[in-house]
């Protein structure tokens, strides 16, 4: 996984709730067996026109949030299916950082091993950032993942509340499987016992 | 301390809490199907980390497949390369899949409990957050993305963080009318898509208790569009009853062990929750959803809403933007809504009382010459128990197609789809944006509203149909 640099760069504005997962990636890109290549079918439904060609009505299309790495969005991001292509399509589009009142839990888990922040803010919050993009679309906002901050040119400073162990994953890169394989010998341990206490979860059918 | 269902199956597959790190949860039972599965054997592959138990691993195909011609080759290349691949790898790893061809092929949360493979007290995923379906037997089942089914295939655990616990208590009887689905549908309205975020939900009550197993799968299976990760149900001897003498359940001694272990899960008495949300099941109509997410949802009897009956101005707007995108007016009866086309399947409701209801409704009548109507049953054997009841003379002979199983058109991967604008009534579990094909309007219904929406072209209050 990439790791998480700090960075300034422009914050893209949609302002819809309960985006759902079957937005953010419809199912007929989900046939593929590779994890990459998934950026340009991101919002497919909305972003393209029938003719292929792209819905200048679709927020993301404008060029003042070309190149954005910050997706703010509303309430309820990410909810519905567990597909993490969701989370590949966002990051393979380019954004790094999403921000909302609230995610899906799957999704929200899933941006964490994708090398997405996820930014959960208040209402307050929220609206004040969105007001901020309105009033100058292609707005650069500060994400300094260390010092758990977002700041914005207009003076807006919020507090990123992360699980510290999350924010260290994100910020080395790290591996969750080669973490989780230090503790092999409490997992093999748990089995052990599990065996004794459960065994008919261990016998194959008959 | 008196603890919740939850919390007890949390405690006993806690491998280990470290200080500084996420606790480590032991997995008993991994799912699996074609769509989010390769990315993950293909990590494996490339770290050179072997299955950690390949017996915790039940796979299927679902997504895809098609239901009908399935004896032709796919015809979409790329789904076909999905498929084979699930195939290559549940080869190379030597893991239990019951492919397109195998008697026991079906939708994976339809196939897998119809094999005792899930048992109260374990914990279950697959990379399909309908996973939750499972948490009808008392297992801790919840949805994970493909990075986390290849932790959970590399290690036989997940890093998880303890969630929330919601009480939703449904006191009462259920009308003969209303079923599962429609307390599911009641409990989404109220508590909104996102909330049970962050909370596994204990269903209980009395009218939990009354539903049977089917139904039980089809509450929990749509905890989900509620937020929570996880829905649980109290096992009871209906959950006995359905498991005993199943390929995967305990056999001789190991029932009499297992099952006293498992009269040991439900919530202690006085055990706390974070949140309680209370329904009377009398009060439980049958539901239709109107909008674009499943808590746009209203009883039959209502009309549609208008914008400017929401107070939030993030549902007055949703609101709007849902009618735009269904093609229906605020004001208008619910019963007024025409149909294309009905389809009754997927791991909601694509079980055996689910075919019996339609069937039931059928019986004696005609699908409306407006109406394409769908059967899907969800699993080989779902089918051919129905066939053995005649279930699928009565729905043929009144006009429906009676398919062979798979997602189907829940999702609309496999070809079968909505066309643009086309309005559906449909028994599975997402009414969202092109769920059923782009432009297509989803209104999710019990399969009984299903059927008689076939029959009559529009919703019916089946309350009062005859």
């Amino acid at each position: 996984m990439k790791a998480y640099k700090n960075h300034t760069s422009v914050a893209a504005l949609m302002n819809r709730s309960n985006v759902d997962t079957d937005q953010i990636i419809p199912k007929q890109f989900l046939k593929k067996v590779e994890r990459t290549g998934f950026g340009i079918h991101l919002f497919h439904d909305w972003r393209f026109l029938d003719d292929g060609s792209e819905n200048p009505e679709f927020e993301l299309n404008k060029p003042a949030f070309k190149g954005a790495k910050i997706l703010v969005a509303g309430d309820n991001f990410g909810c519905g299916s567990s597909r993490e292509h969701a989370p590949w399509a966002i990051e393979d589009f380019g954004f790094n950082t999403v921000i909302s009142t609230s995610y899906a839990d799957i999704f929200y888990s899933n941006c964490f091993k994708n090398g997405i922040l996820p930014i959960r803010v208040s209402k307050d919050e929220l609206a004040a950032l969105m007001a901020e993009i309105e009033a100058n679309e292609g707005v650069e906002f500060t994400v300094d993942l260390p010092a758990q901050t977002v700041t914005t040119p207009g003076g807006i400073v919020i507090n990123i509340e992360v699980d510290p162990f999350r924010k260290q994953s994100l910020i080395e890169g790290a591996d969750d499987i080669s973490w989780t394989l230090k503790h092999e010998g409490k997992i093999t341990e748990f089995e052990a016992k599990n065996k004794q206490q459960f065994p008919w979860l261990w016998t194959e059918a008959n | 301390m008196k603890k919740t269902m939850y919390e007890k199956i949390w405690d006993s597959h806690l491998v280990h809490e470290p200080e500084n790190g996420t606790p480590i949860l032991y997995i008993d039972r991994h799912l699996m199907h074609e769509v989010t599965s390769p990315q993950a054997f293909e990590g494996l592959k490339i770290q050179q980390r072997p299955v950690r138990n390949k017996h915790s691993i039940l796979a299927t195909m679902d997504h895809c497949v098609p239901t009908v011609d399935r004896h032709l080759p796919i015809k979409d290349p790329i789904a076909a390369k999905q498929i084979q691949t699930m195939a290559d790898n549940c080869e190379e790893h030597d893991l239990l899949i019951y492919d397109m061809d195998n008697a026991n092929n079906g939708v994976i949360h339809i196939v897998v409990p119809e094999h005792g493979f899930i048992h109260p007290g374990m914990t279950a995923v697959c990379g399909d957050s309908h996973t939750a379906t499972h948490g009808a037997f008392g297992a801790l089942a919840f949805g994970i993305g493909t990075s986390e089914v290849e932790h959970v295939m590399a290690t036989q655990t997940l890093q998880q963080k303890k969630s929330k616990t919601m009480l939703v208590s449904v006191e009462g009887k259920l009308s003969q009318f209303s079923t599962a689905k429609d307390i599911a549908l009641a409990v989404i309205g109220k508590i909104g898509t996102a909330g049970g975020t962050g909370h596994v939900i204990e269903f209980a009550g009395s009218a939990i208790r009354d539903l049977t197993m089917e139904g039980r799968m089809t509450l929990c299976n749509m905890a989900i569009e509620g937020g929570a990760r996880a829905g649980l149900i109290a096992p009871d001897q209906t959950t006995f009853d359905y498991i005993e003498g199943k390929e995967f359940a305990p056999k001789g001694d190991h029932w009499a062990a297992a099952l006293a272990y498992w009269k040991s899960l439900p919530t202690d008495d006085g055990a706390k929750f974070d949140t309680i949300v209370e329904l009377v099941a009398e009060d439980i109509a049958p539901q239709v959803t109107w909008g674009t997410s499943p808590e746009q949802v209203s009883p039959v009897t209502a009309n549609v809403p208008s914008p400017t009956d929401f107070d939030d101005v993030i549902k007055s707007s949703a609101c709007k933007g849902a009618l735009s995108y269904m093609g229906i007016t605020a004001g208008a009866p619910i019963t007024d809504i025409k149909i294309d086309l009905v389809f009754v399947g997927s791991c909601t409701n694509g079980r055996i009382e689910d075919f019996r209801a339609i069937a039931e409704m059928t019986k004696g009548k005609k699908v409306s010459a407006a109406v394409q109507a769908i059967a899907v049953p969800g699993s080989y054997l779902v089918k051919e128990q129905a066939e053995k009841e005649g279930l699928d003379k009565i729905l043929m002979d009144a006009g429906w197609e009676w398919r062979e199983p798979g997602c189907s058109m829940c999702l609309a991967m496999n070809g079968d789809q909505l066309k643009e604008g086309q309005r559906s009534a449909s028994t599975s579990n997402r009414n969202f944006e092109g769920r059923q094909g782009k432009g297509g309007r989803t209104h999710l219904v019990s399969p009984a509203m299903a059927a008689a929406a076939a029959i009559e072209g529009h919703f019916v209050d089946i309350r009062n149909w005859a």
